[in-house]
């Protein structure tokens, strides 16, 4: 069953046209790798499947359904959930705040005034949320600018699966941890497909890409340019289609080492 | 327990503690004890019950401003316009009274209107023209105290109907009415901003735009709001201040916005907006009416104080400065 389906999407900023055309299609339950070199639209696709861009042109579905017209909040209503790069967390407020951003619980306050949060509630299913993925963090009750970098994408992560999200789309979630930690990232990835939830994995580091996705899709220059089955392909072929021909051996060589 | 914590002083954990919880910064508590130690000893009427309201009633009309303040920074705004629409507020409201002669609520009614006319036209232009905050509210700072003064035709306006005077003087139970007002006006306040989505929001907006957009919050529509409820709160301190001096005075609230933000900043709020509470930002206006106060009783010149409230404002935000600097390199 399709997922998400986009078919030529084209935007523009100004006079700069990033992506001409781009056809892309996930699968329920899939994990896709998105590569391309830097400037190659990955960030401007993604951003408009969340919403935060309207495409110029082309149509968006996700099931059946045309979201072209929702903005990011109704998106994330639907079960498109997104962790960004830099994490966009409210450094000074605390976990569950960032948590349940833009979806806090609310109750009446004296059975009377509505619209007051439900912080009791809101820290509970936050601390049960951090327990479930087997993170530590120092105190649920601090600010999210005092933790460690790790801790930090804890949060992220927690927020993205908190609200039983269909598509997680993650920007670069390894780029800054360590070596541990990139381990527990990627088998976090292994178990959201378990459950049946598709992951869009954008990352430069093809052997993170390799080892979870079901699917990789190069985009070069504005277009999906390739499209491999995981399992069929290797280093080289992805290199090449990233880099398209030319250094695309010396490219690869150092991949592969590192 | 965690090693980090561990390591910091008391005072870093109580510090810690007061700012996560209760939102405060404990040093402007501190302030604001030993400033009224230090009055109390220099003037014998300084601690008494009477003098106590007479530092409320002073401070309501600032409290209502710093309020605003406390809402528009804390969503990384800024509202220099504060003062002025102030003024502003309480011009049309007398004129509306008096030349127009409608009814006395029409006329409280017409100032916080005024107010939030004057917010609402800030908001639009920040929002949708895309005219930084700083630039708009400051245009709006000329623009309606040059209008208060055309309304006004550069006259006090007096002959307010009693109902409206009773706003300002009346005094149920022996408590002045503006200061009842301001302090229901800040417990509602304080509740709007702790523990409503919309005071949320606007924290998670100053904090990082980025993040609350990603979070579907709608950053654009909330800041029309806040710059809208910020002037009808501006509307709200000119109509307490105008019923309390009993005419629509088109000077009034001049150079209010500097008590207002010094008052807001020094109660916690950060600058650069996410961090805010309407209970540490009493205390900020507390301490400058203490402070007004108390150089009052000890008759010291009303220049005096303008050069006091300047100098505390960039003490405040030095210091907030300064701790920050410290923390990012430890």
């Amino acid at each position: 069953m399709t997922l998400l389906a986009l078919s030529g999407i084209r935007k523009g900023f100004g006079a700069v046209a990033v992506l001409h055309g781009v056809d892309f299609v996930v699968e329920a339950g899939e994990v896709v790798g998105l590569v391309g070199d830097n400037g190659a639209g990955k960030s401007t696709l993604m951003k408009i499947i969340t919403g935060i861009y309207r495409a110029d042109s082309g149509t968006i579905a996700f099931g059946a359904q045309d979201i072209a017209p929702l903005d990011p909040g109704a998106r994330r209503q639907l079960g498109i959930e997104m962790i960004y790069q830099d994490l966009s967390l409210a450094r000074q407020q605390d976990v569950s705040s960032n948590i349940f951003l833009g979806r806090e619980p609310t109750r009446k306050l004296f059975g009377l005034f509505p619209g007051f949060i439900d912080k009791a509630e809101m820290d509970r299913r936050a601390a049960v949320m951090i327990e479930r993925l087997g993170a530590h963090l120092p105190s649920i009750n601090r600010s999210v600018g005092s933790f460690s970098g790790g801790q930090q994408q804890t949060v992220a992560i927690a927020r993205a699966l908190t609200f039983n999200p269909k598509l997680v789309i993650m920007d670069e979630p390894t780029a800054a941890l360590a070596v541990r930690e990139v381990q527990s990232v990627l088998e976090l990835i292994r178990r959201l497909k378990r459950e049946g939830i598709a992951v869009i994995l954008i990352s430069h580091r093809l052997n993170d890409v390799l080892s979870v996705t079901d699917r990789i899709v190069v985009l070069r220059h504005g277009r999906a340019d390739a499209n491999l089955v995981t399992a069929k392909t290797n280093m080289n072929e992805v290199v090449s289609r990233i880099v398209g021909g030319g250094d695309a051996s010396a490219a690869a060589a150092h991949e592969q080492g590192g | 327990m965690n090693p980090e914590i561990a390591k910091s002083g008391y005072w870093a954990q109580a510090q810690r503690a007061s700012v996560e919880r209760l939102h405060i910064r404990l040093e402007s508590l501190v302030v604001l004890l030993v400033l009224s130690g230090v009055m109390a000893m220099l003037s014998p009427f300084f601690l008494s019950f009477s003098n106590f309201l007479n530092i409320l009633l002073a401070t309501s009309t600032i409290g209502v401003l710093a309020i605003a303040a406390t809402f528009v920074i804390g969503s990384g705004g800024l509202d220099l316009s504060l003062g002025s629409v102030m003024g502003l507020a309480g011009v049309v409201g007398a004129s509306v009274a008096v030349n127009l002669g409608a009814p006395a609520p029409i006329g409280l009614l017409a100032c916080i209107l005024a107010g939030a006319a004057a917010g609402y036209i800030n908001g639009q232009l920040i929002t949708r023209a895309m005219v930084p905050a700083f630039i708009v509210t400051l245009g709006m700072l000329g623009l309606a105290r040059g209008l208060a003064l055309v309304i006004s035709e550069g006259r006090v306006i007096y002959g307010l109907p009693p109902v409206m005077v009773y706003v300002g003087q009346g005094r149920p139970l022996g408590i002045p009415m503006p200061v009842i007002i301001f302090l229901a006006t800040a417990v509602i306040a304080h509740c709007v901003l702790g523990y409503t989505k919309f005071g949320r929001h606007t924290l998670a907006i100053g904090d990082s735009e980025a993040a609350a957009r990603a979070a579907g919050i709608r950053v654009e529509r909330q800041r029309r709001i806040l710059y809208t409820l910020s002037g009808a709160l501006a509307g709200l301190a000119g109509m307490l201040f105008m019923a309390r001096i009993n005419s629509g005075d088109p000077t009034a609230g001049l150079n209010y916005e500097l008590t207002a933000i010094t008052a807001a900043i020094i109660g916690g709020t950060n600058l650069f907006g996410g961090r805010g509470s309407i209970l540490g930002t009493m205390i900020g206006a507390l301490i400058m009416g203490v402070l007004q106060n108390g150089l009052n009783l000890l008759a010291v010149q009303s220049y005096y104080q303008q050069m006091a409230i300047g100098a505390v404002l960039i003490l405040a935000v030095f210091i907030d400065q300064y701790q920050l600097r410290k923390e990012s390199r430890v």
